[in-house]
């Protein structure tokens, strides 16, 4: 590494879903990008090991050992990791953090971070919920809206390939579109049924990063058609998701612009009193432990919420002495996230002469329908409902009290009985006393502090959860569903995997820590444009929203670069 | 990228992944102080067991074409907890009190037949007992096993595309995978 250059027009921090798309408009802008990685590398297609096997080529059919389980308590919560996807999620006990509040921090450490095995929802919000934690008393008014993130969600959207239906649906409005994944005929009789009896309820086809039909411009990424073989979470060879790793990184790298470096762990970012503005990056390399200085005038701070906190509170100089540009004191407060606590389900009567082909990737979408225009119910804040209908395997011999051999064997070989569910994505208010900071005394095996999580649960989250579980119930009656069952699981934030803020965009530095650009109000040539940088959730799966700040902020960057101004 | 040369870029992934996973699995390696629970004659007895619950028809191969028996010892010396272990193990000394392997395959029927239904509706988190944890080790492993995935339900690694509505008639084969 001694011939490295240690000098460049931008570094990024962190290469999952937003770093990737600083990288790529940076570099494609001409500026010499080094995206600083954590982790291992992973190469497109070649670093996904099990993308190809059969579910009896894995030794335990998919299922995790006892040991590792016992080993890793916290990452094995995750309904994403098991047999074939372990190699993409942390080792509980590499990375400690310290929980005063239960809160379960799922983490991939390595190129393309989480956008390797998220969940490719991709609604945009809405200018509703934009506004209404001002309007309605309950946040901070966002310095942006709708109208100035609208272009930077069509750009991203037509690079990232999203599928989905133009649906004219004020709660959710319309993207640039691949062709949506079919609903199935239970889906379909749904979301007719759910139209008939609430008229202000639309159930929608998944909004997704799937190629359903590539343009040119996923070819040109190499990228190929969604085979529907549902197992995105181990990494996709035809590229049929969007990932860093499949599109913005390799992208980024066919402009000579691009340096990754993986096994960087950030210990800060450094400030330089004369200029005002921050000089470098100060990084570990997790295998020498040695320590390097990057310079650059342009950072990106993407390194996912919580380790973008961190980062920043750990940045300390004499000018800042509680973290860069955290004058106010609010760095590392208003942590929010998304409710992913309740589900409900039961069993439809007939569709019988009815089955699907190929496996869908994606749920169907309930529009929020809760405190869209008026604040309607004892509780604020809105929720998504994701959903859908798959058909069993028949698990009995009907008719007999044998339930085992041939017959058996033949009956449960089948197709059975359509099963519906529900999800709900609820929004949660940004409060002051949902919060991380930096541990005085503990710190992890490269001798940063870890990092404390102190966010819970409130009344209004309650309310909330118990909406969902009444409505949900009571549409799954009316489309006549048996057998139904709700619940709510009381899981503990941060399985939701949707944590926020902490270092949110607002209009006056005396409340917040992000300007409009998502430049640090303090200091300006450095950008959050990742989860850290929400005022507020929305119910809106939060990823392409990030996606479309970055490549705005990145924009605004590369112009200001030019201009002598950063 | 047309779908041709994504299914060459394919092959060269199989061919990677054989390594790979062998990387891969080496942390699910059984510990050896487990390993003597179950013997050759464990392996033959626990194949027999699951081609009674799933025998061989002229639809279909059996749980022990799936190699049922070594699969289960697999899973439970890897994936169960000691207190399960010991369930399993004193459900192997029972079949052999019942000289399970001496019985003709009637006898065999009944007696699990029988044994299922006095345990089909245990709460197995109260109540742990040796016949769910065969029943459902053979139904699981059998159906995700490469003849049981394949011949007794349908199995399409690379559909290609998603059709949410096609025709079924009571006899067609489900998927096995969702």
């Amino acid at each position: 590494m001694d011939n490295e250059s240690k000098t460049y027009d931008a570094i990024v921090i962190g290469s999952g879903i937003s770093g990737g798309w600083a990288a790529k408009e940076l570099c494609e802008k001409g500026l010499k990008t080094l995206v600083l990685e954590r982790g291992r590398n992973v190469e497109h297609i070649k670093d996904y090991p099990t993308a190809m096997m059969n579910p009896w080529d894995f030794k335990h059919h998919g299922r995790l050992t006892k040991e590792y389980v016992d080993k890793n308590p916290l990452i094995t919560k995750c309904y994403a990791v098991d047999e074939s996807t372990t190699q993409f999620f942390i080792e509980d006990a590499d990375h400690p953090y310290v929980q005063e509040k239960p809160f379960d921090w799922i983490r991939g450490y390595q190129v393309g971070g989480k956008s390797l095995t998220w969940g490719r929802a991709c609604q945009r919000w809405s200018d509703y919920e934009f506004k209404a934690p001002h309007k309605y008393g309950y946040g901070l008014e966002w310095p942006i809206g709708y109208d100035d993130v609208a272009p930077w969600y069509s750009h991203v959207e037509k690079f990232v390939g999203v599928c989905g239906n133009k649906d004219g649906i004020e709660a959710m409005p319309d993207g640039e579109f691949l062709p949506p994944f079919d609903l199935n005929c239970v889906e379909q009789y749904m979301k007719e049924n759910i139209a008939e009896n609430y008229p202000d309820r639309h159930m929608v086809h998944a909004r997704w990063a799937h190629l359903t039909e590539p343009n040119e411009i996923h070819l040109e990424q190499g990228r190929g058609k969604c085979q529907a073989r549902n197992l995105c979470t181990r990494g996709c060879p035809y590229g049929g998701y969007f990932s860093s790793n499949s599109s913005t990184l390799p992208w980024a790298e066919k402009t000579g612009n691009l340096t990754i470096r993986p096994f960087s762990v950030v210990h800060s970012i450094l400030y330089d009193d004369k200029t005002g503005k921050a000089s470098g990056v100060k990084i570990i390399d997790t295998n020498t432990k040695e320590e390097i200085v990057y310079n650059a005038r342009i950072i990106f701070l993407n390194a996912s919420t919580l380790n973008s906190n961190l980062i920043l509170l750990n940045s300390k100089s004499e000018r800042f002495p509680n973290g860069l540009g955290n004058d106010n004191g609010l760095m590392g407060k208003y942590i929010c996230f998304h409710i992913y606590r309740a589900h409900a389900g039961g069993i439809i009567a007939g569709f019988k002469d009815k089955y699907v082909y190929g496996r869908n990737p994606t749920d169907a979408i309930l529009a929020n329908y809760r405190n869209l225009k008026e604040q309607d119910t004892d509780y604020v804040g809105g929720f998504t409902t994701f959903l859908g209908a798959y058909r069993k395997r028949v698990d009995k011999l009907e008719n007999s009290d044998v339930q085992i051999g041939a017959n058996y064997k033949h009956a449960i070989s089948e197709a059975g009985d359509w099963r519906v569910y529900m999800y709900m994505q609820g929004e949660t208010i940004p409060k002051a006393t949902n919060r991380v900071y930096l541990s005085p005394d503990q710190t992890d095996q490269w001798g940063i502090p870890l990092i404390v999580t102190d966010v819970g649960y409130d009344e209004n989250d309650d309310k909330m959860v118990a909406d969902f579980l009444e409505q949900s119930t009571e549409m799954l009656q009316k489309m006549g569903c048996t057998e139904i069952g709700s619940s709510d699981n009381h899981q503990a934030p941060g399985l939701d995997i949707h944590e926020m803020g902490g270092v949110r965009m607002g209009k006056d530095p005396e409340n917040s820590l992000l300007n409009e650009w998502n430049q640090l109000h303090l200091c300006k040539n450095v950008f959050v444009t990742d989860g850290a940088c929400m005022t507020s959730t929305g119910n809106q799966s939060p990823s392409v929203l990030y996606m479309a700040l970055t490549a705005r902020a990145a924009t605004y960057a590369a112009e200001e670069f030019r201009k002598g101004k950063l | 990228m047309n779908r041709r040369k994504a299914l060459k870029l394919t092959a060269g992934v199989v061919g990677g992944t054989i390594i790979g996973s062998e990387i891969f699995l080496t942390g699910c390696v059984n510990k050896e102080k487990n390993t003597g629970l179950f013997s050759k004659v464990d392996i033959d007895l626990l194949d027999e067991v699951g081609e009674t619950i799933l025998p061989k028809t002229d639809r279909s191969p059996g749980a022990k074409e799936a190699k049922i028996g070594e699969f289960m010892k697999v899973i439970v010396l890897d994936c169960y907890s000691p207190k399960e272990q010991e369930v399993f193990k004193n459900g192997l000394t029972e079949l052999k009190r019942k000289a399970f392997m001496g019985q003709s395959p009637e006898e065999r029927f009944n007696y699990l037949a029988q044994l299922d239904k006095e345990t089909r509706n245990l709460n197995l988190e109260d109540s742990l007992h040796f016949f769910p944890m065969l029943k459902q080790l053979t139904l699981w492993g059998y159906f995700t096993s490469e003849p049981g995935a394949t011949k007794a339900l349908r199995y399409n690694p690379i559909p290609g595309e998603y059709i949410g509505c096609v025709p079924y008639k009571a006899g067609d084969r489900a998927w096995a995978t969702r």
